[in-house]
């Protein structure tokens, strides 16, 4: 289990007025303004590549939180919106960083309290014996309270094949508390996009918790160079034009080869870049580098991957 | 008898609102939060019963709130408080300790004085419930 915690902005969220008259109008985008939200939308704009769709998902739902702000602030409703979410798409394409900027959306819009994201996996929340998921579940609980609790892999919670599996406690002990204390804490729901339509299915209890529904699309090869570039910007690196060159194809190929995940995948194929570029310098250079020749990684870099060679061992030599 | 242990106890007893607020403060200054349960509440048997494990980690009230509200309804008539541990100085210390929760009748104390050697008297309080 981890718990991040979001940057927030200086000022707490402007709560709604208390006072009995509710106000005659309300400036949306004065609202929009104030709470932040452009910032967050901005930033999501800014630091993800691609995900037109996401983004576009979570520009609507921001739209609906703050109009239903507006609306309970003028008296016109008084329940709070379910906002509990399910992320599908394959691995890599950056479902926890959008869980991240989920917090601190609804944390500046006043929905969640303290704004943290509490990130977990079946481990976490399912015990080992009779009398062990209860406690675990409700510690993972109270501390998302006032956050957002993110289960990755959820439908690993639900297993048909052993029908005296734990995880139908921690399931129920879930359901129980995203119905009854819909304003303590926000859960989302993350994993492959088949797996969790299977997962709602024979667990209808979800499906009608959850009100919005986001699917993850995979990167497009332009995309993913663009997201190694970026990566490669933060850590003061760059591709020269033949490291380039490789790169692209490297994408290409690693993209039809078993295990791929999407961004992921192109930061452990960064990571063993750096490693085979310390090499070549600690072994190639004589006497002083420099801090071009430190930060550049090279074609050769790249082409030594496996991947240009069809893939890791062991799954080359398997008949399929 | 009202018993006046911890603090606030000269208070009105809390609302659910004001415990809430004693726990944000205490969960600001990162301390870590026991609820404990007793319906003997001697001033010697400083040692209550646990009601769960102390919580750590916790960002939000709401979760305290979970559990005071758990303990309530399994013993509604027993007294039941928060204490707040700092761990600080490297040893979890009770900075803050205050009832949550009264029976509808409050036991009384009873004194017996015993004659011994000499003048001397000593006391024994005993909880009469």
């Amino acid at each position: 289990m981890s718990t991040t915690i979001v940057a927030k902005g200086e000022a707490p969220p402007p709560a709604p007025p208390t006072s009995d008259t509710p106000p005659a109008s309300i400036d949306l985008a004065e609202d929009f303004r104030e709470s932040g939200v452009a910032e967050v939308l901005a930033q999501l704009d800014r630091e993800l590549v691609g995900l037109k769709p996401v983004k576009q998902r979570i520009r609507e739902t921001a739209a609906l939180l703050l109009v239903d702000r507006a609306r309970k602030r003028m008296g016109l409703t008084q329940t709070t919106p379910t906002l509990h979410m399910s992320f599908t798409g394959n691995p890599g394409t950056g479902k926890t960083t959008v869980a991240l900027r989920m917090a601190d959306l609804l944390f500046r819009l006043g929905y969640v309290r303290k704004g943290h994201l509490v990130s977990v996996t079946r481990d976490d929340l399912v015990g080992q014996y009779i009398g062990h998921t209860a406690p675990k579940t409700k510690d993972v609980l109270k501390k998302a309270m006032g956050g957002v609790l993110f289960i990755d892999e959820a439908y690993y919670l639900y297993r048909p094949d052993n029908e005296r599996d734990y995880g139908q406690e921690a399931i129920e002990i879930l359901l129980q508390v995203m119905e009854n204390q819909r304003d303590d804490l926000v859960v989302i729901l993350a994993g492959y996009a088949d797996r969790m339509d299977r997962f709602y299915q024979s667990n209808p209890g979800f499906r009608s918790r959850i009100a919005h529904h986001i699917d993850f699309p995979d990167y497009e090869d332009g995309e993913l160079l663009a997201i190694a570039d970026t990566m490669l910007t933060e850590q003061n690196y760059r591709l020269d034009a033949g490291a380039r060159e490789a790169m692209t194809q490297y994408i290409a190929l690693r993209r039809a080869q078993p295990h791929f995940a999407n961004a992921r995948s192109i930061r452990n194929a960064l990571d063993r870049a750096r490693l085979r570029q310390a090499n070549r310098l600690f072994e190639s250079t004589a006497g002083a580098v420099d801090k071009e020749a430190l930060s550049t990684i090279v074609a050769a870099d790249i082409r030594a991957s496996r991947v240009f060679s069809g893939g890791l061992d062991s799954e080359r030599r398997s008949p399929s | 008898m009202r018993i006046t242990q911890g603090t606030f106890s000269f208070l009105p007893d809390l609302t659910d609102d004001q415990i809430v607020a004693q726990v944000e403060y205490c969960l600001n200054n990162n301390w870590a939060i026991g609820v404990e349960y007793t319906d003997d509440p001697h001033p010697r048997s400083f040692l209550w019963e646990m009601w769960g494990n102390p919580m750590f980690d916790l960002r939000d009230a709401a979760g305290v709130m979970m559990e005071v509200r758990a303990c309530r309804k399994a013993v509604p008539d027993h007294y039941i408080r928060i204490n707040a541990f700092d761990s600080s100085r490297g040893f979890e210390t009770v900075r803050l300790s205050f009832i949550v929760n009264r029976p509808k009748v409050e036991p009384t104390f009873k004194y017996t004085r015993t004659e011994v050697a000499g003048r001397t008297v000593n006391i024994t309080m005993t909880t009469e419930f």
